[in-house]
């Protein structure tokens, strides 16, 4: 037969609980949000998705082919697939 | 178990009150020469200050250089100092970037960035318009050219009057 707690004890678990949600929460933000005066790297060119607009090119007309039955790049539509 | 929650716990509720004492409009000018040791910065006491916080990497922090530049060169003499703290993670990135652009104010490395964790600027640029009486008036956040200089401007006038 499992033997309980107890009963005293939860009130103590859940005050913790409670206690653990908020502060993880509030301190999560504070870890991970990469604050603006260490955007140096996010800010590089290389970060820039569209550095290369020969590629940039190049990427868009490959997808538009292959994703042409859905529309391609933002057309409504299609279904040929013929571009 | 208990101890190991209870200790998260406190590190948590210690690390979120750590983080949030980021200094507002009311609360004085902490000693900058404690956030950014080695820096030969200017005597701000009975001063009127603006502390600009700046990387190299930010565009609009560039575009404010000149409007900086203008505020010291004007009210200098009637006690303005502008000090402005670049933020760059990279030491090589700030001296090119200094060497590149000269500017008529005084500027200061924060290579630890101390003083950027300690004001947690929320934009890039931000800034701080201090009294004479070290207590910070005004926060600026971002650099929108003419409109934010005439901002500067008039409360530098109002600063410097008192």
């Amino acid at each position: 037969m499992p033997t309980q707690q107890p009963l005293t004890m939860k009130p103590f678990f859940h005050l913790l609980a409670a206690a653990m949600i908020f502060s993880l929460s509030s301190c999560s933000q504070q870890l991970v949000r990469v604050r603006p005066f260490e955007r140096g790297n996010l800010a590089h060119p290389l970060m820039s998705g569209d550095r290369d607009t020969l590629l940039l090119a190049m990427t868009s007309h490959a997808y538009f082919s292959r994703e042409a039955s859905f529309g391609g790049g933002g057309v409504g539509g299609g279904g040929c697939g013929c571009n | 178990m208990k101890l190991i929650i209870t200790i998260i716990s406190a590190a948590c509720i210690s690390l979120t009150a750590i983080t949030a004492a980021e200094p507002t409009v009311g609360t004085t000018l902490p000693n900058l020469n404690g956030l950014l040791p080695g820096a030969a910065l200017p005597k701000t006491a009975g001063r009127v200050v603006l502390v600009d916080f700046w990387a190299s990497w930010c565009a609009p922090c560039k575009a404010s250089f000149p409007t900086m530049s203008r505020l010291q060169a004007k009210y200098a003499s009637k006690g303005l100092v502008v000090i402005g703290i670049g933020v760059d993670e990279n030491a090589k990135d700030y001296q090119t970037f200094a060497a590149k652009n000269k500017v008529g104010f005084t500027i200061a490395h924060d290579s630890k960035q101390q003083a950027a964790a300690f004001f947690n600027p929320p934009t890039m640029p931000s800034s701080y318009l201090v009294d004479r009486s070290g207590k910070i008036r005004h926060i600026h956040k971002g650099f929108k050219g003419a409109k934010t200089e005439a901002e500067y401007t008039k409360e530098i006038e109002e600063l410097l009057a008192q």
